[in-house]
């Protein structure tokens, strides 16, 4: 469904990811671990359009390219990205937000609009799944959020907008263990045979609520080793040291990052 | 958005029942202002004595006053002898249809949403007589007499009700106040009058769509609002069409007067004609506002401003009465070359008096936008309370955003907090709407309409969803 082929992005010249090679399955979810600058969240910002990076390579979803589309277009064709940081809009009723949302890639997809009755029915569900209350719709997007009421509020709109590809990016940071627990049973009940996922994180533990099929390791902007979910419990104990080290030894060597 | 566009229609259908008159009268007076203009138009419009020794007063202190200059404004001179001032019924061709209309008009019609029966007054064509509109007015009229409301034109008021109108006319704007306003006071064509009696609410909004005439009234408006004891008022001003004027000048007064425990509402939404990308053509507006709020009676001013060549406008309130309340709430946009210098004066001269400013100023293309407010307490106001928050929004890199706020305390018990902010729309802002499928225009017009919403909820409803959808059309073409 996706497919990344030597991905390469770069900022002002400077590269950031080398040649990210990776297939990511229907119905699959794949996590991607790496240490801190390694290039985790310039990938999610690679596939969702952000401007200010030189991309090369190739990303195709569906078969249908992704680099030469707008964001918001990206959006349309399925893509959704999790934020790390997930940006406040004072003053922009979330259920507004939302719908607007839900609405532009509707209208992008040739598809009807969802009036604001029947779009309450739809937000209410999405709201179940990660145990929001109601008064959560009223306030402004993510202004005056904490940190947990932030990454549930981007497993809300990932609920609405039921993506064909989600890339949740560090969605575990900053979270207690219950946030964690609901912020993981949100992504799991929206896991299906048409749906893929990416999850990055800097933590075995969340993988422990979210088991994926395959875990990479992204290390200098390269996928250096992929595995089942056993290989994030190695890296729970072992850290990053091996496959950094492995890195430095043998520079040029061809690295098979695809999965699948 | 189908809904709100319903909503739309389906006020401005219920405010177009209510029909108009077009004034008959074609004279134009040659271009200059003497005492003889002065004397003409009083002539024209059979004024009683006490009015024209006012205008005179007025004319005779407007020739020694010079035009302000201290505002951050670059105007072009203004020939003041140039103009004609009685052209203000003016007489625009009665149109056929609606493929008469200028296409570019027709196009910012659709694109405000604004229903077909609301585009065929604004381009003066012909309203078919769908609705019986002289029932519906009675019944209006009717409802309002009942009430005791008085709501009609100026020159209706100065006709049938002079001594009300003598009472108050330039009791808060005094004609020497300033130029502009001692300029308006000399020639002033017409306006609306609203008198609300003692303990009374009044049953609807009151709003110049209503009032007959009201798109005639030309350069120098003038509105007097009086609100005895106990009552209450809400007025809308303005519309949200371009009105392609050609004349340049538009100075108005008004005055409002909240005696006891009375409150005012006051919401202003202006979209004239703002020129071009490089500052050809457009409205000077000129304008002079001010209300006095006597002991525990409320005065609330708000304005959404996006139109315009330049704006001069600070509407304030005179806090007379003890615990009076006086609030200014203001979204002004400067776009493409539009300048406008705008805020509000406080006064506190009772005790306990309170008042609030929230100005939110949106600055884009080649636009200045300046808050210049005043907040000033009186020895008298014992405990006087200010609150203001004035952020700034710039969007682009040619644009300006200026904050002067004045604050002149006299009494030490006062408590004034001023609070100003400057921000733009943040790339990652956009960005975060783009991933969820937004267009980037789409996500601007979002994120500013964000930044007003704590104007546009002071708004009456019908006018918060215009003025959104204005602030959308403004913007067009700003972002990249």
């Amino acid at each position: 469904m996706l497919h990344v082929a030597n991905l390469t992005a770069s900022i002002g010249g400077t590269p950031i990811l080398r040649g990210l090679d990776l297939d990511v399955g229907a119905g699959e979810v794949h996590a991607i671990m790496g240490p801190n600058g390694s290039g985790k969240s310039t990938f999610a910002h690679a596939l969702a359009g952000r401007d200010g990076y030189e991309i090369d390579g190739a990303a195709t979803l569906d078969g249908v390219d992704l680099l030469d589309m707008e964001p918001e277009a990206r959006a349309a064709a399925g893509v959704f990205v999790g934020f790390q940081y997930p940006v406040e809009i004072p003053g922009v009723n979330n259920m507004y937000f939302l719908r607007t949302a839900l609405n532009s890639v509707r209208r992008a997809r040739g598809e009807t609009e969802i009036g604001a009755r029947d779009f309450l029915a739809v937000a209410q569900e999405a709201m179940d799944l990660v145990e929001m209350k109601k008064d959560f719709l009223h306030r402004a997007v993510n202004a005056g959020f904490s940190g947990g009421e932030k990454k549930r509020n981007e497993i809300l709109q990932m609920a609405v907008m039921q993506p064909r590809l989600a890339v949740l990016d560090e969605t575990d940071s900053g979270l207690d263990i219950d946030a964690l627990r609901i912020v993981a049973s949100g992504v799991n009940a929206l896991r299906s045979p048409e749906r893929s996922m990416i999850v990055i994180t800097h933590y075995q533990r969340l993988l422990e609520y979210i088991k994926p099929d395959f875990v990479h390791v992204l290390v200098d902007g390269r996928i250096v080793n992929s595995g089942d979910h056993t290989l994030a419990l190695h890296l729970e104990d072992h850290g990053y040291a091996d496959f950094v080290n492995h890195e430095l030894d043998a520079p040029e060597r061809p690295l098979s990052g695809a999965a699948t | 958005m189908s809904e709100t566009a319903r909503e739309i229609e389906e006020l401005a259908a219920a405010s177009y029942e209510y029909g108009f008159s077009t004034d008959l009268d074609t004279d134009i007076a040659p271009p200059g202002l003497t005492e003889d203009t002065v004397r003409l138009i009083s002539g024209k419009k059979n004024e009683p004595e006490w009015l024209l020794d006012w205008r005179l007063s007025a004319f005779e202190a407007w020739q020694s006053m010079k035009e302000p200059d201290w505002a951050k404004l670059e105007i072009a001179p203004i020939d003041y002898q140039g103009l004609s001032y009685w052209a203000a019924p003016k007489q625009k061709p009665v149109l056929e249809s609606m493929d008469d209309v200028d296409p570019e008009i027709r196009d910012m019609f659709d694109k405000l949403g604004i229903p077909l029966h609301e585009q065929k007054m604004f381009s003066n064509v012909a309203i078919d007589a769908i609705v019986d509109s002289v029932s519906v007015t009675t019944t209006f009229k009717a409802t309002l007499a009942e009430a005791g409301v008085i709501f009609c034109s100026f020159s209706e008021a100065v006709r049938d009700h002079p001594e009300l109108v003598r009472e108050h006319l330039g009791s808060v704007v005094p004609v020497r106040d300033n130029f502009f306003a001692a300029l308006n006071s000399a020639v002033f064509s017409d306006g609306s009058f609203c008198y609300i009696p003692a303990g009374v609410r009044c049953p609807m909004e009151l709003s110049t769509y209503f009032r007959i005439n009201s798109q005639n009234t030309g350069q120098f408006e003038r509105t007097l609002i009086v609100a005895e004891d106990d009552s209450h008022v809400s007025y809308l001003e303005g519309c949200t069409a371009p009105q392609r004027d050609e004349n340049q000048l538009h100075a108005a007064v008004v005055e409002l007067v909240a005696k006891d425990r009375a409150e005012i509402k006051y919401s202003t939404v202006q979209n004239w004609y703002p020129g071009d990308e490089n500052g050809v053509g457009g409205i000077y507006n000129f304008v002079t506002k001010r209300g006095r709020a006597h002991t525990d009676a409320k005065i609330s001013w708000t304005q959404v401003e996006t139109g315009s060549a330049i704006t001069w406008k600070y509407p304030s309130v005179i806090l007379q009465g003890d615990r009076a309340v006086g609030e200014f709430y203001s979204v002004a946009l400067s776009s493409k070359r539009q300048q406008a210098d705008t805020g509000t004066k406080m006064i506190h001269i009772g005790a306990d008096t309170t008042s609030s400013i929230i100005s939110k100023g949106i600055s884009a293309g080649r636009g200045q936008n300046t808050y210049r407010g005043l907040v000033k307490v009186l020895r008298s106001a014992e405990n006087a309370r200010n609150y203001t928050q004035c952020d700034s929004l710039l969007l682009g890199s040619d644009c300006g955003a200026h904050t002067i706020p004045y604050i002149e305390v006299k009494n030490p018990s006062a408590q004034v907090e001023h609070e100003a902010s400057t921000s733009t729309v943040g790339e990652d802002q956009l960005y975060y709407c783009r991933q969820r499928g937004m267009t980037e225009e789409d996500a601007m017009s979002m994120i500013v309409n964000g930044f007003c919403r704590e104007v546009f909820d002071e708004l009456p409803m019908e006018f918060a969803v215009e003025a959104q959808r204005l602030l959308s059309v403004s913007l067009e073409g700003s972002v990249g």
